[in-house]
């Protein structure tokens, strides 16, 4: 794609705003329409995006395979290490309510810290994906 | 703590999954899943020993109350097979490690102990909820995992194994969807207690008789019921040895749990026995499955696919006893899973001592066994008199109890059958006996047995065999509780 000015700058242009948009999913899942394996997704199209023009290499320098595939692991544990902390404040496996001075304000945390969990994960997934097909033929 | 038993059986394993991917190290993920392996073993005595004291046992995930939240579920039925699966995958851990390192490459094993730990806990899971929609999950966890454990295998065949099973397990996880989304369009509920108040209300609509259709054949496939084993054999043969033992033990056992929970708490004995002729469809498979698959397992050359054969007609005892809806048959199909485990695991991991000694598990490749690995051997030969039913076996208790089943259900050539298909499992562990016995190989006959990492681990199943088939007040005094229980409920 080196000879492709077009495509490079549009890609350019729209990364930073396909990754604020991923973001204002996540992070507004609670309230609307949206949360973390949507936001997980948008984010990892932009940087599947990023990998398709500028090549598979400067993904995985700004990606590494290694730290995608631990992300995957760690989205996860995010999500059920707050099902454990709230076992430890003697509630039920992720009963939020438990997590804050008031139940609703528990419940916002930890539907917050679990749709991290969520869109960290997702977006590393599809990363992976895109590398496991992507890196075929190396 | 003791409250939080119910989630943290199935979390802790569902966490060291991911915490193995993490850490990328092949001896810690071994280590991590003997000791969650362990520590899931202890949590599930714990509830069973509850249960027995204090009765059911519920949790609500997330502090949501049933029937609108996720509800686990402890009975005597689920809380046993729990013990038997944490119980094996103990059993199966400890012995891994010299296995895995020698027929998985070795920067993927930290891969393998994850998908195991998955596979682990979602089997548990599909045991402990009593959510329709939540078994559908973890029934998908569990396969995804086992797929990609199979495929794991040293043979290329695996690959297409896996394959063959992702399509057809996926079909029958699908099936088994639609069914349970049938059941909540007409009932608005997804909890199994709720469902079971609720269904006989509309048990006259087609919509709750094509649900049951869809959830009997998905399920079947699940289970492997002839004629919809034909995943299985090329999975079990060419899956890794650990990945066999474990599969054949638990997962073909826990998808017999389901059988039983739908068919008999959920829709209830009234609505699958005595409006449809569903003991007669399943019988006749059974029946079909035993002899076929027995006949079929006989002309084996590959020892893993031979067990692999057996598994089915043994699968297809068990269906027997549910079909025969009374108390016998049932506690004859619950006690086959359990000692069905412990036989089929114990020939599958000796299967492992011979693949990592000798390098092939073909019949022609093993002559003189019984000289050249003596412990190994042994173990083949009792864990295949347990398989046959011989007395003084665990195979024996629930072979009896099958007997006494057909004959209360007035089928008694039934019973004659029994007593003939065990002939037929007589001629298929004869034949590996005679070759490990009776002739001798030439070229190698210097001693050489298995690590011992490994021969302790087969002999405590092969222990347990003998033990739990002179002593059956756990087994089978269990399995009649919880047959008694679970018929209990039904009526």
């Amino acid at each position: 794609m080196k000879h492709h000015t077009i495509p490079r700058v549009i890609a350019k242009l729209a990364i930073p705003g396909i990754i604020l948009f991923g973001l204002y999913v996540q992070f507004h899942g609670d309230y609307g329409p949206g949360g973390g394996f949507q936001a997980g997704v948008i984010i990892g199209a932009a940087m599947i995006l990023y990998g398709l023009i500028f090549g598979l290499d400067a993904l995985k320098s700004v990606a590494p395979q290694k730290i995608v595939t631990s992300l995957i692991a760690l989205g996860f544990l995010l999500y059920a290490g707050v099902g454990i902390v709230t076992q430890l404040l003697g509630a039920n496996f992720l009963e939020y309510g438990v997590l804050a001075h008031s139940p609703k304000e528990g419940q916002h945390i930890g539907i917050i810290l679990v749709e991290i969990g969520v869109g960290i994960t997702v977006a590393a997934v599809m990363i992976i994906i895109f590398y496991m097909f992507a890196g075929r033929k190396q | 703590m003791l409250s939080q038993l119910p989630a943290l059986q199935v979390v802790i394993p569902l966490i060291a999954a991911p915490l193995c991917v993490v850490l990328r190290n092949k001896e810690i993920a071994c280590l991590v899943s003997q000791v969650v392996s362990i520590l899931s073993f202890l949590i599930s005595l714990i509830l069973l020993q509850q249960v027995l004291q204090e009765g059911i046992i519920s949790y609500a995930l997330g502090g949501w109350l049933a029937p609108v939240g996720i509800e686990y579920r402890l009975d005597i039925l689920n809380s046993f097979i729990l013990v038997i699966i944490s119980g094996i995958s103990s059993i199966v851990t400890l012995y891994s490690k010299k296995s895995v390192n020698f027929e998985i490459e070795s920067e993927k094993i930290y891969l393998f102990y994850t998908g195991y730990l998955l596979m682990f806990s979602g089997l548990l899971g599909m045991t402990i909820t009593g959510d329709a929609f939540n078994v559908f999950v973890f029934i998908e966890i569990s396969s995804l995992s086992s797929y990609a454990m199979i495929a794991m295998g040293k043979d290329r065949r695996a690959v297409s194994a896996a394959f063959t099973y992702l399509v057809m397990g996926t079909v029958g996880a699908t099936f088994f969807l639609i069914g349970v989304g049938l059941m909540y369009s007409m009932t608005g509920t997804l909890n199994m207690a709720d469902l079971a108040e609720r269904l006989p209300k509309v048990y006259d609509t087609k919509a709750i008789l094509v649900s049951f259709a869809f959830i009997s054949i998905g399920i079947l496939l699940k289970l492997a019921l002839f004629p919809l084993h034909l995943w299985l054999p090329n999975a079990y043969t060419y899956a890794p040895s650990v990945v066999s033992a474990f599969l054949s033990a638990t997962a073909t056992k826990v998808a017999i749990y389901i059988l039983i929970r739908f068919g008999y708490s959920v829709f209830g004995s009234d609505f699958v026995f005595s409006k449809y002729p569903t003991a007669e469809i399943l019988a006749s498979l059974s029946i079909i499955a035993i002899v076929v698959c027995s006949i079929v397992a006989i002309f084996q050359t590959n020892i893993k696919r031979l067990l692999a054969f057996s598994s089915l007609a043994q699968v297809g005892y068990i269906v027997l006893g549910i079909s025969f809806n009374n108390i016998n048959g049932l506690t004859a199909a619950i006690v086959h899973i359990f000692n069905h485990a412990l036989s089929k695991g114990a020939l599958f991991l000796a299967m492992g001592c011979v693949a990592i000694v000798i390098g092939s598990v073909k019949i022609k490749d093993i002559n003189g066994l019984g000289k050249k690995m003596p412990f190994t051997a042994f173990a083949i030969v009792i864990s295949g008199l347990s398989l046959i039913g011989v007395p003084l076996t665990a195979g024996f208790i629930s072979k009896w109890y099958l007997v006494l089943g057909a004959i209360d259900k007035g089928w008694w050539p039934l019973a004659i059958i029994l007593l003939l298909t065990s002939l037929l499992a007589l001629v298929y562990v004869w034949r590996v006996v005679e070759v490990m016995y009776f002739r001798s190989d030439p070229n190698s006959p210097e001693v050489k047995e298995a690590p011992l990492s490994m021969v302790i681990p087969l002999y405590i199943l092969v222990a347990m065999t003998i033990y739990f088939g002179i002593e059956t007040s756990f087994s089978a005094g269990l399995a009649n509780e919880a047959a008694e229980y679970i018929l209990g409920i039904s009526e």
